[in-house]
């Protein structure tokens, strides 16, 4: 590969971050505990139609018949589902003056990642006066895409202005009785976003929910549906790359990606709920459930970043329902303290001649655990399916571990599956180079993970991976004594 | 330049130095030599303040202020270099955002900002030519699959770009064949000046005809035992170091 002046001037360019666009999201406020009344109240609530109150009433008569998972490489405390207020209202944040009223350490935090003070204010819950001028920004954007005739809104106005759409694409992808947690996101699911790429539109710019936004409390129960229809394309990005201090307990968030012939999806995410403290006190556990489905000839590429959360669960997957479709997963998860993640992703080839492309990159630090687990099936019906895996972890001393859970099931013999797997540790070899190079060990390490991570960010959007990069080293400060 | 006073040195209980005493000057380029298992590498890693070597007695001077209790990074901020004998690899770094993070992560303990991209741009592809590399080598990540060649070469490259006051090239013709071995050395001979000092570990007097040292000294279980000009280096290329075991 010949590397340009101009490849070698970009890497040597400080990167600014520039903001995305982003949709703020209504959140609403509701009673406690778990009944048929109040899953009739939220929808009420929302002024549903009649049919998606049924469809929710339905999914919690069979969540109330499920039995939670108990398959996963993780150790918790289970949330009890009858003491959570599903009808949380944006969390009441004590009102604070000034900066200097707020931690500390989390302004550090903000610095370290070059959030403007006016953001710094807005994420801590700073009172302000001046709104943030994103509603302007957004107004513009929104013209844009409505020329283009994309849809982009919040799940319940889509509920509202475009019930067909919602009605025919919702749960088709994930059914309710997918798993435990999709059941009960299908039932209680307090807001998320809709979008709607028409035929033949590639989307303009990249769409982002609640970029960097501390999205308070109404995150719990999101829900995601996202269709591509025939020729579109579309860069979506979901994430929160300020730590938020989210005392929510239990994130149950369903996705649904609908990728029409020849339709292509890119879906990002980086994830940095609060990982709970060095003691491994506190922290959100997030149970995720992300699934996208292939039409012929379409694709769609999961891009994931993972810093957050006391407890992940978390495969996004891909049907490979049409023929020739591909799917691909790249994922860096990075545990530190007492955080555990079990992640990875399912390919599902059904049409002929698919292909599936998986890289998961773990980083292990602390006394934390990091598992892949990921499942590539090949059904009978799906000649020459193509897929590779890759699995890398590294370790960071002595009392964390890494973990790798392939399963492969095929039942076509013209199917070629490769799966690679390797594990190293930072070596002090490597940190004493980098030190004789004047690069202080926190920073050696930093660019050490990033190194192992690169294939990974290098899939991200742009501003997206400066921002991912920064992250890493922010969530490994401190794991080296 | 470097001062080493009595230097004695310990690595897992095990004295390897023995009271070293050297003394380098401003612009000056000495050179040490001994048999395997002398001492020689161990001097390098303890200047440099390698944190596996206990130093139990002696005191080294860089600049004239003792450098003792600074750690690893601290001496590099100084301007102490060492070209390793066996350079790690890095995978996933390129060598140019390597060398990028090195240089600003210098300047940064300086208190200066980070060097503007056109400048780095102008000295990499400068110091580059130096060492007859090509560009593609500079997107490669650091060390990983390069030849033993290619990582010495590297390591010059880095040491052209970074300007230390003192560069320790430990064992740096080892591996190397002689069209590599001439243009590493003359990459070393072209970016030493009278403010800067160079010392070269080495096995084998054919690197210091082209690195011409000041002075040459001969390291044996864990001291020196003879220094010299030149001439001593090539005494020692044709009758060893028995010589002087017998004399000692």
């Amino acid at each position: 590969m010949a590397y340009t002046e101009e490849e070698l001037k970009k890497q040597l360019e400080t990167k600014e971050y520039e903001y995305g666009f982003y949709t703020d999201i209504d959140s609403e406020t509701f009673p406690v505990g778990l009944s048929e009344e109040i899953v009739v109240a939220i929808s009420k609530k929302k002024n549903e139609p009649k049919w998606m109150t049924e469809w929710r009433l339905d999914a919690f008569k069979i969540w109330k018949g499920m039995e939670k998972p108990s398959w996963s490489n993780l150790k918790y405390k289970e949330p009890d589902y009858q003491g959570i207020s599903y009808y949380s209202a944006p969390k009441k944040k004590p009102d604070l003056k000034s900066l200097d009223e707020v931690d500390p350490e989390l302004i550090k935090t903000f610095n370290k990642l070059g959030i403007s003070i006016d953001e710094q204010k807005r994420l801590s819950g700073v009172a302000m006066d001046v709104v943030v001028d994103s509603v302007s920004v957004a107004t513009s954007f929104k013209d844009t895409l409505e020329e283009k005739g994309i849809i982009f809104c919040s799940i319940s106005d889509a509920i509202k202005n475009h019930p067909k759409l919602v009605r025919k694409y919702i749960g088709t992808v994930i059914p309710k009785r997918d798993n435990y947690f999709a059941a009960l996101n299908s039932a209680v699911f307090s807001d998320g976003s809709f979008c709607y790429i028409p035929k033949g539109v590639k989307c303009p710019m990249e769409l982002s929910t609640y970029f960097r936004i501390n999205q308070a409390g109404t995150g719990q129960f999101e829900r995601t549906l996202l269709i591509a229809d025939e020729s579109s394309y579309v860069s979506y990005l979901e994430g929160c790359t300020a730590p938020s201090r989210d005392e929510n307990q239990l994130h149950a968030a369903v996705v649904e990606l609908i990728a029409l012939d020849d339709a292509e999806i890119k879906y990002s995410t980086v994830q940095n709920w609060f990982p709970g403290d060095k003691d491994g006190n506190g922290g959100v556990f997030n149970f995720v459930t992300k699934r996208g489905i292939c039409h012929d000839r379409s694709k769609i590429s999961w891009t994931q970043v993972e810093t957050g959360s006391a407890v992940t669960w978390k495969y996004p997957s891909c049907v490979l329902k049409g023929n020739d479709s591909i799917g691909e997963f790249y994922s860096i998860a990075v545990t530190n303290n007492f955080q555990q993640a079990d992640t990875g992703t399912k390919m599902i080839h059904i049409g002929k001649n698919t292909k599936s492309t998986i890289i998961s990159k773990g980083v292990s630090a602390g006394k934390s655990q990091n598992s892949y687990r990921g499942l590539v099936k090949i059904s009978p019906m799906a000649e020459n399916a193509r897929n590779f895996s890759q699995c890398d972890s590294l370790l960071m001393g002595n009392e964390c571990g890494a973990h790798t859970f392939p399963y492969i099931e095929a039942q076509n013999k013209s199917a070629q599956i490769e799966h690679e797997a390797s594990t190293s540790k930072i070596g002090e070899d490597q940190i004493f180079y980098c030190n004789q190079r004047g690069i202080d060990t926190e920073k050696a390490i930093a660019l050490i993970v990033n190194g192992f991570s690169k294939e990974v960010l290098n899939k991200l959007p742009m501003e997206f991976a400066v921002e991912a990069q920064k992250l890493l080293e922010i969530s490994l400060e401190g794991s080296v004594g | 330049m470097l001062e080493i006073d009595n230097l004695h040195c310990k690595i897992d209980g095990k004295s390897i130095l023995k009271g070293v005493n050297l003394k380098i000057k401003k612009g000056e380029i000495h050179a040490i030599m001994g048999p395997n298992g002398s001492g020689k590498s161990t001097l390098a890693n303890v200047i440099s303040g390698h944190e596996d070597y206990e130093v139990t007695k002696g005191t080294i001077y860089f600049d004239n202020k003792e450098i003792n209790e600074l750690g690893v990074d601290e001496r590099a901020h100084e301007g102490i270099f060492m070209s390793f004998q066996y350079p790690v690899e890095i995978p996933g770094v390129t060598v140019t955002n390597f060398i990028k993070t090195a240089i600003n992560e210098t300047r940064k303990s300086q208190g200066l900002d980070d060097m503007s991209s056109s400048e780095m741009l102008k000295k990499i592809r400068e110091k580059a030519n130096l060492l007859d590399m090509d560009s593609n080598f500079l997107s490669r990540s650091l060390n990983e699959g390069f030849s033993g060649g290619e990582k010495k070469r590297n390591e010059i490259f880095q040491m052209a770009m970074m300007e230390p006051k003192l560069a320790v090239l430990d064992e740096t013709d080892s591996g190397l064949d002689i069209d590599a071995l001439k243009i590493v050395a003359n990459g070393v001979v072209k970016c030493s000046n009278d403010d800067n000092s160079v010392l070269v570990i080495t096995h084998y007097q054919r690197l210091l005809d082209y690195i011409v040292p000041d002075k040459v000294h001969v390291i044996m279980d864990g001291k020196v035992v003879k220094s010299g000009n030149k001439d001593l280096a090539k005494k020692i290329e044709v009758v060893g170091y028995d010589w002087l075991k017998k004399s000692n």
